[in-house]
C-alpha cells in the first residue's frame, strides 16, 4: 500500500478547484444560516444554476464566457427571489423544506429528457470552456475560458501542487474570487447591516418592533448568499463539465456538515471546513480501499469506498450534539438559532 | 427472487435465438444514445424479418433514468444505460409504426403490453430486446382507462406514502423534529425483509414480513432511547435536531449502500401477475394486496390514536406539550410509543415501496423522502389525518400527472404544491392557522 | 410581587378625558385611536374594542384578566397581528394594514411579554441596533465603512449614555443572553429608547423582574413621561398600576370594560365583575388586600 501516495494525492485536494468550488457554497451558506438564520437546504439548487446557466450562456446565446457567468449568477438571482417571496414571511422550517424541494425541482427539471435539448438531460453539457464554438453558432463564440488563460502551457509547481497550466488558472481564479468573496462577506457581517441580520437570526420580531423591515434583509440576504453559491457552481463549470448528477441533495447535505465543520457564524469557518471535510473525504475514499486491497480491512474495495459516507453522516450527528460551534466558532457567540 | 427475472431472460434469449441470429451477424451501425454510459440495451425491431426503421425507442429505468432513441435503417437501436445488474423498460411507440401493423403479443403473457417489456441489464452490463412486429392490435389505450389505471396506482401508492406520512407527522407534532431520517425508516422495512428472506428462503416472506415489522419496531425504539431521548433531554434546538436527523439520514443510507451494494433487488413475488380488471385496466395481486393492507393498518392506527388513552395522549402532547406535561402525561413515555409506532409503519411503507417501484435500493426511501413531506404539509404539519388525506393527494397527483408531463417530471408536479401550498394556505389542509395564546 | 412604594410620588397627570367618564371616553389629546377593532381566532372573539382612546403624554395602564386580550390588542394595534375589521390611527394617521417595522419607524414602539433580548448579540449592538436611519444599515453602503463610521460613533455616544442610565453600561460587551430577566427588561426598554419613540408600549414590563429591580424599572417609565413620551403598558399588579398611571384601561373578554383614574377605576362594578365574576382564578393576590372592594350583589 502507497501511503505517500494516498497522502499527498490527498493533500493536492487542498487547492483542488472543487474544494474552492465548495467553499465558495459553504460560505454563502455560513451567510444564510450563520448570520442570517436562514436554513436554505437547497444550496445544491443555486450551484446548479450558476453552473447551467452559465454553460447555456455560452453554448445558446454565444455569451464570451465573463458575461456566461452572468447569466449563472443572475439564474439564481431569480432563483432566491422565487423562493423567498412565500417563504420568508413562514417559519424557519418551512423555508427548509421548501429550498430542498426547489433544489430537486431545479435538478429533475435540468434532468428530464422533455428538456433535452437544451439542457443536455442525463448527460449534461459539455464544451463550453474550450475554443469559441456554440451549439447555435458553431463558428462563433468570443473564445472560451480556456482561451483567456495566461499562462503558457507547461506543468509548475511542486508534489502534490504539480499540475498543467489549465488548473494552475482554475486555482488562481478560484482562489481570488473565493478571497474577494469572504472579504465581501466579512465586511457585510462587521457592519450594521450585518447586526441587522445577526439580530434577525436572534429574534426576527424584536428587530421588526425596533423598525427595520425584516422582509428585505432576509431575501437580501438570500439573494447574497444564493449568488456565491452559485459562484461554486460557476467555479465547478470552469473546471469540468455540468451534470445534474452533481447538484443532488447530498451535496447540500455536504455543505452544511463543511459549514459545521468549520463553525457556522464565522467568516473563515467555511474555508476552513471545506477544506478539512473534502481533503479528508478524499483521504479516507483512497485509504479505505487501498487498506481493504492490502487485506487489512474486512471488506470489498467497494465496500470501502463507500465507508466514508457513513463516517460523515455520523460526523455531522457527532458534531451537532457535541461541538455546534465548529471547530473554530465560540462557544459562545453562535450555536443555533431557536 | 432472481426467478422472474431469469425466466424472462430466458425466455427472450430463447425468442432471440429463433428469429434474432441473423440480424445480430450484421455489423452494427445503430443509432447510439448515451454512448459513453458503461452499459447498453440494443435491440431490433423487425416486421417478418424486414427491419424497420424511424420506430421511437423508449428506455426508462430508476432514478429518473430515460432515453428515447429512433431505430436506424437496420432496424437497430442501442441505448447506454448508467447502471448493470438492474431492471429498465423498454417501449416501443407504435404510434411510429407503419400503418397496419403493431407489436405481436406474446401468447405466454397476453395482458402484458407486448409494446412495453421490462429487461434486466445483467452483470455483464449488456442486454437485448427485440420487438417483433405483425398484423395485429395496437396497444392503444383509451384515456380513460389509462386514467382509471392511473387513479389506481396513484391510490396505491398513495396509501403507502400515509403509512410513512402519519408517522412522520405525528413525530412532528410530538418532538418537533424534521426528521429527514423517516426515509431510511422507509428503507429498514424493505431491506430487513430482503436480508430475512435471504436468510429463510422466499417462501417464508409470510414470516419475514411481519418479522421485518418487528425490527422496524425496534429501530424506532432503539433511535429513541439512544439518540432522541438523551437529545431531548439536553434541551436541544429544533434546527439542531433537524441537522441531526439530516446526518442520521445520510450515514444510515450509506451504511444500507455498503451492505446491500449499489444495485437494485427484489422481494419474492414483485413478478405477481397483473389481470384484466375490464378494458385495459389490469393490477397484480400484490397491487391489491398492498392497498388492503394499508387502508388495514391504517384503520387500526386511526381507532389507536382517536380511542386509546396512549394515542389520545399523543394528540394532547401535539396539541400542546407543557399542558399534556403538567396535566400528569407521561410525555416520554408517549414520544417513545410514538416512535416505535412511526418506525413500523414507515417499515411497512417501505415493504410496499419495494414492491410498487419495484425493487429495493439503498436509496429507496430517499426517493419518496420529498414526497413525504410534501403529503406532510399539505394535510398540515403534526396532524395524523392530515397526513393521510395529503399522501392520497400526493399519490394520485404524482401517478396522474404523468397523462399530462413526461413522466420523469412526475415528482415536480408534486414538489411545485407544495411550495404552492406553503404559499397559500401554510397550516395545510387540516391545520389550524392560529390558537389563542 | 411585593414591592414598596417609590420615595417621591410622581406628579400625575389629570383631567385627560372630556366628559363622563364611562369605557371609550374622549381624551382631550389622544395619541392613539382605536375603533371597532375586531380580532377573532377560529370562532372566538379575542378582541372586541369599540372605541378607545389613549392620552398623549401620560402614562395609561391596560389592565385585565388572563385572556381578556390585553397582548392580543397590543399586537393588533403594532401591526404584529391583522384584526379582522376596525381602525386605529396614531397622530391622525391610519394604521391599518401598516406593516410591523413601518409602525415602528412612525414613532410606536413596543416591548414583548417574553422578553426579546438578541441573545447572542452584545448588549451594545443590541442597543445600537435600536437607532433609526442609520445609513450603514443599507446593503451598498455597509461595505464602505467611511459612508457610516461618523454615525455609528455617534450611536455609540448616545447608546452608552443610556445604558447609564439604565447601569448596563459594564456590561455593554456581554452577550444579552448573560443578563438576567430583569436586566434583559431594562435592556429591552433602552433599546426601544434608542429609536426615539413618541409612544412606548410595554407588554408586562414588570413580570418576573426581582423587586430590586422593580423599583428601577418604575422610575424608567416615569423618566419616560418626563422625557415627553407617552405610555401604555400591561401589568397586573395593580399596586404598580396605581401608583405610577394616570389613566387605567380595563379590558376583559376582548372588551374595554371601563376606564378611568386608578383610584376610581376599581371601584367600578364591571371591574370587579371581570376580576372576580368571570375569571376567579385570576391573580386576585395583586388586587386583593391593597385596595379594598366593595362587596357588591352581581346583578345585571
Amino acid at each position: 500500500m502507497d501511503f505517500v501516495g494516498i497522502l499527498l494525492s490527498s493533500l493536492s485536494f487542498l487547492l483542488d478547484p472543487t474544494t474552492i468550488a465548495y467553499a465558495l457554497a459553504t460560505l454563502g451558506l455560513a451567510l444564510h444560516f450563520g448570520f442570517g438564520g436562514l436554513l436554505n437546504m437547497g444550496m445544491a439548487g443555486f450551484m446548479a444554476l450558476g453552473a447551467y446557466g452559465y454553460a447555456i450562456g455560452i453554448l445558446y446565446f454565444g455569451l464570451p464566457w465573463y458575461l456566461a457567468a452572468f447569466v449563472g449568477i443572475g439564474a439564481a438571482i431569480v432563483f432566491a427571489l422565487i423562493l423567498g417571496i412565500p417563504t420568508l414571511r413562514l417559519r424557519g422550517d418551512y423555508l427548509a423544506i421548501v429550498t430542498i424541494a426547489a433544489a430537486e425541482i431545479v435538478r429533475l427539471l435540468l434532468l428530464s429528457s422533455a428538456f433535452g435539448w437544451f439542457t443536455g438531460s442525463a448527460d449534461g453539457l459539455s464544451g463550453f470552456n474550450g475554443p469559441g464554438g456554440t451549439v447555435t453558432n458553431p463558428h462563433e463564440g468570443a473564445g472560451g475560458f480556456d482561451q483567456s488563460n495566461p499562462i503558457p502551457d507547461g506543468t509548475y509547481g511542486f508534489v502534490p501542487f504539480l499540475d498543467n497550466e489549465r488548473t494552475w488558472y482554475l486555482r488562481i481564479v478560484g482562489l481570488s474570487i473565493l478571497a474577494i468573496a469572504i472579504f465581501v462577506v466579512w465586511r457585510l457581517v462587521n457592519s450594521p447591516w450585518g447586526r441587522v441580520i445577526k439580530g434577525i437570526r436572534e429574534d426576527e420580531d424584536a428587530v421588526r418592533s425596533l423598525g427595520k423591515n425584516v422582509f428585505a434583509y432576509k431575501m437580501q440576504v438570500l439573494v447574497i448568499g444564493g449568488v456565491i453559491g452559485a459562484l461554486g457552481g460557476l467555479m465547478l463549470a470552469f473546471s469540468t463539465n455540468v451534470n445534474s448528477s452533481v447538484y443532488v441533495t447530498s451535496l447540500t447535505f455536504f455543505l452544511w456538515t463543511a459549514l459545521l465543520l468549520g463553525g457556522a457564524a464565522t467568516v473563515f469557518g467555511p474555508l476552513a471546513g471545506s477544506i478539512i471535510f473534502w481533503v479528508l473525504q478524499a483521504f479516507l475514499g483512497l485509504l479505505f480501499p487501498a487498506l481493504a486491497k492490502a487485506g487489512l480491512m474486512p471488506f470489498t474495495t467497494i465496500q470501502a469506498s463507500q465507508v466514508k459516507f457513513v463516517i460523515v453522516g455520523f460526523a455531522l450527528v457527532l458534531l451537532v450534539v457535541f461541538r455546534p460551534q465548529g471547530l473554530f466558532g465560540s462557544k459562545k457567540e453562535l450555536t443555533f438559532v431557536k | 427472487m432472481r426467478r422472474g427475472v431469469h425466466r424472462l431472460v430466458s425466455a427472450l434469449g430463447a425468442v432471440f435465438l429463433a428469429f434474432g441470429i441473423l440480424a445480430l451477424a450484421t455489423p452494427a451501425h445503430a443509432d447510439v444514445v448515451n454512448p459513453e454510459m458503461p452499459f447498453k440495451i440494443s435491440g431490433n425491431v423487425q416486421n417478418n424479418g424486414e427491419p424497420i426503421g424511424g420506430v421511437t425507442i423508449t428506455v426508462t429505468g430508476a432514478a429518473g433514468f430515460t432515453a428515447t432513441v429512433p431505430t436506424d435503417a437496420d432496424g437497430k437501436f442501442t441505448v447506454g444505460v448508467p447502471e448493470k445488474s438492474a431492471d429498465y423498460t423498454v417501449t416501443l411507440d407504435e404510434t411510429t409504426l407503419p400503418e397496419g401493423i403493431a407489436v405481436v403479443d406474446n401468447p405466454a403473457t397476453p395482458f402484458v403490453e407486448a409494446n412495453v417489456q421490462a429487461v434486466t441489464v445483467g452483470p455483464g452490463g449488456r442486454s437485448t430486446m427485440n420487438f417483433f412486429i405483425g398484423q395485429g392490435e395496437r396497444h392503444t389505450v383509451s384515456i380513460a382507462d389509462q386514467i382509471v389505471q392511473r387513479l389506481i396506482s396513484g391510490l396505491n401508492f398513495g396509501l403507502m406514502l400515509a403509512l410513512a406520512s402519519v408517522g412522520l407527522s405525528l413525530i412532528y407534532g410530538t418532538t418537533g423534529i424534521s426528521n429527514f431520517a423517516h426515509a431510511e425508516m422507509v428503507t429498514f422495512g424493505a431491506v430487513a425483509t430482503f436480508a430475512l428472506v435471504q436468510l429463510f428462503g422466499p417462501a417464508m416472506l409470510w414470516l419475514a414480513i411481519p418479522l421485518a415489522l418487528v425490527l422496524s419496531a425496534g429501530l424506532g425504539w432503539g433511535l429513541d432511547a439512544a439518540l432522541w431521548a438523551p437529545l431531548r433531554r439536553r434541551g436541544m434546538g429544533l434546527v439542531q435536531l433537524m441537522i441531526v436527523s439530516i446526518g442520521l439520514s445520510l450515514g444510515i443510507r450509506y451504511l444500507y449502500q455498503f451492505f446491500i451494494g449499489g444495485s437494485t433487488e427484489q422481494l419474492p413475488g414483485s413478478d405477481a401477475e397483473r389481470f384484466k380488471l375490464f378494458g385495459t385496466v389490469t393490477l397484480s395481486f400484490t397491487d391489491i394486496l398492498s392497498m388492503a393492507l394499508s387502508v388495514l393498518l391504517i384503520v387500526v392506527f386511526a381507532w389507536w390514536l382517536t380511542f386509546t388513552k396512549i394515542g389520545k395522549a399523543t394528540r394532547a402532547i401535539s396539541d400542546n406539550p407543557s399542558l399534556a406535561a403538567a396535566s400528569g402525561i407521561d410525555v416520554d413515555g408517549v414520544v417513545r410509543i410514538v416512535w416505535i409506532i412511526g418506525s413500523l409503519l414507515a417499515g411497512f411503507s417501505g415493504i410496499l415501496w419495494a414492491y410498487f417501484r419495484p425493487g429495493i435500493r439503498w436509496d429507496m426511501g430517499g426517493q419518496i423522502l420529498l414526497l413525504i413531506f410534501a403529503a406532510t404539509t399539505l394535510g398540515g404539519l403534526g396532524t395524523a389525518y392530515g397526513a393521510l388525506i395529503g399522501s392520497i393527494i400526493v399519490g394520485i397527483l404524482v401517478e396522474s400527472s404523468s397523462l399530462i408531463i413526461p413522466s420523469d417530471l412526475k415528482y415536480v408536479g408534486a414538489l411545485v404544491v407544495l411550495i404552492g401550498i406553503l404559499l397559500f394556505r401554510p397550516q395545510g389542509i387540516l391545520g389550524r392557522k392560529e390558537r389563542v395564546g | 410581587m411585593s414591592s414598596n412604594p417609590t420615595s417621591s410620588s410622581p406628579v400625575k397627570s389629570t383631567g385627560l378625558h372630556t366628559g363622563a367618564i364611562k369605557p371609550g371616553v374622549a381624551k382631550k389629546d389622544p395619541i392613539l385611536i382605536a375603533d371597532h377593532v375586531k380580532r377573532q381566532f377560529g370562532g372566538l372573539v379575542a378582541v372586541d374594542v369599540e372605541h378607545v382612546e389613549i392620552p398623549r403624554n401620560a402614562i395609561t395602564a391596560l389592565i385585565g384578566p388572563n385572556g381578556a386580550g390585553k397582548t392580543t390588542f397590543f399586537n393588533l394595534l403594532t401591526g404584529f397581528d391583522t384584526p379582522n375589521e376596525g381602525t386605529w390611527s396614531f397622530n391622525g394617521k391610519s394604521l391599518a394594514k401598516v406593516s410591523a417595522f413601518k409602525v415602528a419607524r412612525m414613532g410606536l414602539i413596543r416591548t414583548f411579554q417574553l422578553t426579546k433580548a438578541l441573545g447572542l448579540l452584545t448588549v451594545m449592538d443590541n442597543m445600537k441596533l435600536g437607532s433609526t436611519s442609520q445609513p450603514g444599515e443599507r446593503l451598498g453602503a455597509s461595505l464602505f465603512p467611511f459612508v457610516w463610521k461618523k454615525k455609528d460613533r455617534e450611536i455609540d455616544d448616545k447608546a452608552m449614555d443610556l445604558l447609564k442610565r439604565f447601569k448596563l453600561d459594564a456590561k455593554k460587551d456581554d452577550f444579552a443572553a448573560s443578563l438576567s430577566g430583569g436586566q434583559r427588561k431594562l435592556l429591552e426598554m433602552a433599546r426601544a429608547l434608542m429609536t426615539d419613540p413618541e409612544l412606548v408600549m410595554l407588554d408586562e414590563p414588570m413580570a418576573g423582574v426581582n423587586p430590586a429591580l422593580t423599583e428601577s424599572l418604575l422610575e424608567h417609565i416615569l423618566g419616560l413621561k418626563k422625557a415627553g413620551m407617552t405610555v401604555l403598558f400591561v401589568e397586573h399588579d395593580m399596586h404598580m398600576v396605581r401608583h405610577i398611571a394616570d389613566w387605567v384601561i380595563v379590558m376583559a373578554e376582548g372588551r374595554v370594560v371601563a376606564e378611568g383614574d386608578p383610584h376610581e377605576v376599581m371601584k367600578n362594578p364591571a371591574v370587579i365583575d371581570a376580576y372576580l365574576g368571570s375569571h376567579q382564578d385570576t391573580d386576585l393576590g395583586a388586587v386583593t388586600g391593597r385596595i379594598t372592594l366593595p362587596k357588591l350583589p352581581k346583578e345585571k
